[in-house]
């Protein structure tokens, strides 16, 4: 029984991970349907909230698998879950940076490296604003982004911890003189 | 093949990946990324960083985890892919299993989710210092601003399938650069 759920998460994260084009986000439809509607992993319930955690945890949102499988079968099933996420994507990546970096240098390779680098900023930007919309963001989490962009741009060597206690600090403050 | 001038340590590729990962919240870690990888320690190249940055969200799986599995390969290879991405992950493994055992106690306590949604926002702020860099540097040429531009608007205003759009304008983008880079334009 218990090896068949380790093997049910194999068998369900690994293609997930090999289609995972653009990162977690395409993919958490299908993981919902595969874990409520298909395993009965859990409730519907249940992977809302998981998902809130998951995003709410530092780390990529992906995570989300690692609690689907600690939910299942504990610390194997999330070590398996895990697993079977990362590995697959990262052994293609591995392959495909590899061929990459062997042609530095090359005609070919600068321009496609140059060609890249615009795109690459231009969806650092969209995923900026794909943040904010998911998680349904007010003025005060612009104005926060805003000012840590800012301090940071002017001091570059600041930790950021300290930028992130003081985004905690302002918001908790916020919402503790003004009620919702 | 190695870009730095002494080779980077196993050790300290573990640490910085370990530290992105467990203090990223809300999702600003390729964010963070540069900052350690570019800004701190001067690793890689800025065109390098945003390069690997678009192969890691063409390819399948998540872009950090991609994006450390670039980088640990470019200064260390095999050995430096897995010292980098296990360095990411182990930290949010343990994080989010330890979260949702206290999960039914934090979401009783009404600030401590306000205090996340902060720290996240201020995690945005680091991205937006990435975003501005790479804007900076591509528009000092016409037609990467205008890919970057149409990047951004097609991907994060239109929300048009990221892959088909990354697809579309990357042809154009390189070929520019081509004719850019030729001894003999």
């Amino acid at each position: 029984m218990r090896e068949n759920v380790l093997w049910s998460l194999i068998v369900v994260f690994v293609p997930f991970s090999l289609v995972s084009i653009g990162g977690g986000p395409s993919i958490f439809a299908g993981i919902q349907h595969q874990s409520v509607e298909v395993y009965h992993w859990v409730t519907a319930r249940e992977f809302i909230d998981l998902f809130a955690i998951a995003r709410a945890a530092p780390g990529p949102g992906s995570m989300l698998v690692t609690l689907l499988g600690w939910k299942v079968a504990g610390w194997t099933g999330a070590v398996v879950a895990t697993l079977a996420l990362f590995i697959p994507s990262s052994l293609l990546c591995y392959g495909v940076t590899k061929v990459w970096n062997h042609y530095r240098g090359r005609h070919w390779h600068t321009a496609l490296e140059r060609g890249l680098a615009p795109i690459g900023a231009g969806l650092i930007l969209a995923g900026v604003f794909a943040i904010f919309r998911i998680a349904g963001a007010g003025i005060l989490s612009w104005a926060i982004a805003g000012i840590a962009a800012a301090i940071l741009a002017w001091r570059p060597m600041l930790n950021p911890l300290i930028l992130l206690a003081g985004g905690a600090a302002a918001f908790a403050v916020w919402h503790g003189l003004i009620p919702y | 093949m190695n870009p730095a001038r002494t080779p980077v340590s196993l050790l300290s590729l573990f640490l910085v990946f370990f530290r992105v990962g467990l203090f990223s919240f809300g999702g600003g870690l390729s964010g963070w990324i540069y900052r350690e990888v570019v800004t701190l320690r001067g690793w890689i190249s800025d065109e390098d960083f945003f390069s690997g940055l678009a192969l890691s969200q063409i390819l399948p799986g998540a872009n950090v985890t991609n994006l450390s599995v670039y980088i640990g390969q470019r200064l260390r290879g095999p050995l430096g892919s897995i010292c980098a991405l296990l360095g990411l992950v182990i930290g949010p493994f343990f994080a989010v299993i330890a979260l949702v055992t206290a999960y039914a106690q934090l979401s009783a306590t009404p600030w401590i989710q306000d205090a996340m949604s902060g720290a996240a926002a201020a995690a945005i702020g680091l991205l937006l210092v990435v975003a501005a860099k790479g804007a900076y540097t591509a528009s000092r040429r016409l037609v990467p601003f205008l890919i970057l531009t149409a990047t951004f608007v097609m991907v994060g205003l239109l929300q048009w399938p990221l892959v088909l759009v990354v697809l579309g304008l990357a042809p154009i983008s390189v070929a520019f650069a081509w004719w850019q880079a030729s001894p003999d334009a």
